[in-house]
């Protein structure tokens, strides 16, 4: 397995697995920002479309409503509207899939 | 992988059973909580001797008497004991004779010492301390010797976590047990109240269907007995706390701890007391709260506890080193004397995961041959106890 994020300095952001579709800020980011971003299909990069405080997390491809949210290489739930690369996924657009009364 | 030669031993302590220890102690285990004094007392007397203290042993369920006395036997049964020495204080509801005859099946010495059939506090002291003495000169002539990894058996717990912890101290240490169950050493996990929201992917990774149902099995038995004393955690996951931290579901704060089991198969899933068979990945049925669950990592025979914590930790383990594991800064400065490793590189984009990773794996290598922890250094051990469900009766 290989994070594809997790090399050179001053790295402000984490990709966690490379099948994530979010990444993590490891500092308080701000919109606007531009950021390295490794895929499988090779170096791009992504601009923020808000700002990401430190821990939270932002998404690195458009994800559609109702679509799957990754994180650690896992499913941590799925979208509750569409969301656009470089926006903030917290619980205003991402809902579990776990939680009591559901998927279970 | 890269593996430089070196690296792939360790020294440690050769039991008579054929087992490995990183440490050479003698233990005393206090059988019942009315015993934990004098207990206290002997281990003082001995230099180099732990002690093993609970509040169990009597006034309990069948069911949790059960659990107590597997748990203590295989903690006497843990390599890192060369001997042991019991105190009983005589009409505790547990049965010292089998608990003694079980812990010697591994090969060691043990004693037992009754307080009410000793003459009471300072005629047990008199014969628990010539015992104690008795044992500690014998187990002293063992040396260490060159062993090969995969007599390595590892423990895993985070606790006094914070954001640091599920973005760059258990992803690193999942980096290291990756290694070290590629390299057929044993590692071992718990924590059932974290898996909540996560268990259908242990399940995932479980070696088979009977791994996968046993899991689910402890899940569902827990969360049964927190719904019963009118709780629920699946409901109350994550917390607002959680939720200004950044993460956002139930499932996500899950896979933030148990991401430090790293991504191999789950060989096999025991219930709280059972001690592991064979190499790879296990996993033991334990809550989450540190006296406990170390008990239980330590009882299914780990040698030494991985601890990744955020806020800092202090505790460590009667004769279990446990190494703690940061990548908050702040904490690291803090707390110079509970952290051993600091991965807050992480963080600050100076190291990658696989970096801290490699320097996790180095470390728990150093202290299985012998260097000492913080928690070991400073004596902090004493925080211990047994899991039980059921009531004091």
């Amino acid at each position: 397995m290989v994070d594809q994020q997790t090399q050179g300095q001053g790295r402000r952001h984490i990709l966690l697995h490379p099948s994530d579709n979010t990444a993590t800020a490891l500092a308080d980011l701000q919109k606007g920002e531009i950021l390295p971003l490794a895929s499988g299909k090779g170096n791009s990069s992504i601009t923020l479309t808000e700002s990401i405080p430190f821990a939270h997390k932002f998404a690195t491809t458009f994800i559609p409503q109702a679509g799957e949210v990754r994180k650690y290489g896992e499913l941590i739930g799925e979208a509750s509207q569409d969301i656009h690369p470089g926006g903030l996924v917290h619980i205003h657009n991402l809902v579990s899939q776990r939680s009591r009364g559901q998927g279970r | 992988m890269r593996e430089m030669k070196g690296n792939l031993t360790f020294m440690g302590f050769r039991r008579a059973n054929g087992e490995v220890g990183v440490r050479n102690q003698l233990a005393v285990f206090s059988l019942v909580t009315c015993a934990n004094e004098a207990a206290i007392h002997v281990a003082r007397q001995v230099p180099g001797a732990a002690v093993f203290t609970h509040q169990n042993g009597c006034g309990q369920t069948q069911a949790d008497m059960e659990m107590v006395s597997r748990t203590l036997i295989h903690l006497g049964q843990n390599p890192n004991v060369g001997a042991a020495l019991l105190v009983s204080l005589g009409c505790e509801g547990l049965n010292p004779s089998r608990i003694a005859e079980e812990m010697g099946q591994s090969k060691k010495p043990v004693e037992i010492v009754r307080i009410q059939q000793e003459g009471g506090y300072f005629g047990a002291m008199a014969e628990a301390g010539l015992k104690a003495q008795k044992m500690a000169q014998a187990i002293s002539t063992l040396r260490r010797e060159e062993v090969g990894i995969e007599e390595l058996v590892l423990g895993l717990k985070c606790g006094a976590s914070d954001p640091t912890s599920g973005l760059a101290a258990n992803p690193a240490l999942g980096k290291a047990v990756d290694r070290l169950i590629g390299l057929n050493a044993a590692v071992i996990f718990g924590e059932t109240t974290e898996v909540i929201g996560a268990e259908h992917i242990l399940a995932k990774r479980s070696k088979n269907r009977e791994v996968a149902e046993k899991l689910l099995s402890f899940v569902d038995g827990l969360e049964r007995r927190v719904k019963a004393s009118g709780s629920d955690i699946r409901g109350g996951n994550p917390s607002a706390g959680n939720i200004a931290g950044g993460i956002s579901t139930l499932e996500e704060k899950s896979l933030g701890s148990i991401v430090k089991s790293g991504s191999s198969l789950i060989q096999d899933a025991y219930e709280y007391g059972e001690r592991k068979r064979g190499r790879g990945l296990f996993f033991v049925d334990s809550p989450g709260r540190e006296p406990e669950i170390m008990a239980g990592l330590s009882a299914a025979g780990s040698q030494i506890i991985a601890f990744a914590t955020g806020l800092g930790a202090p505790q460590g383990f009667p004769f279990v080193p446990v190494l703690k594991i940061c990548a908050n800064w702040k904490t690291v400065a803090r707390l110079p004397d509970f952290i051993d490793l600091d991965v807050s590189g992480v963080i600050s984009g100076e190291e990658s995961l696989e970096e801290a990773g490699d320097r996790i794996f180095a470390e728990i290598l150093a202290v299985a041959s012998g260097k000492g922890t913080k928690a070991e250094t400073l004596g902090y051990s004493g925080s211990t106890n047994i899991y039980t469900t059921g009531p004091i009766v």
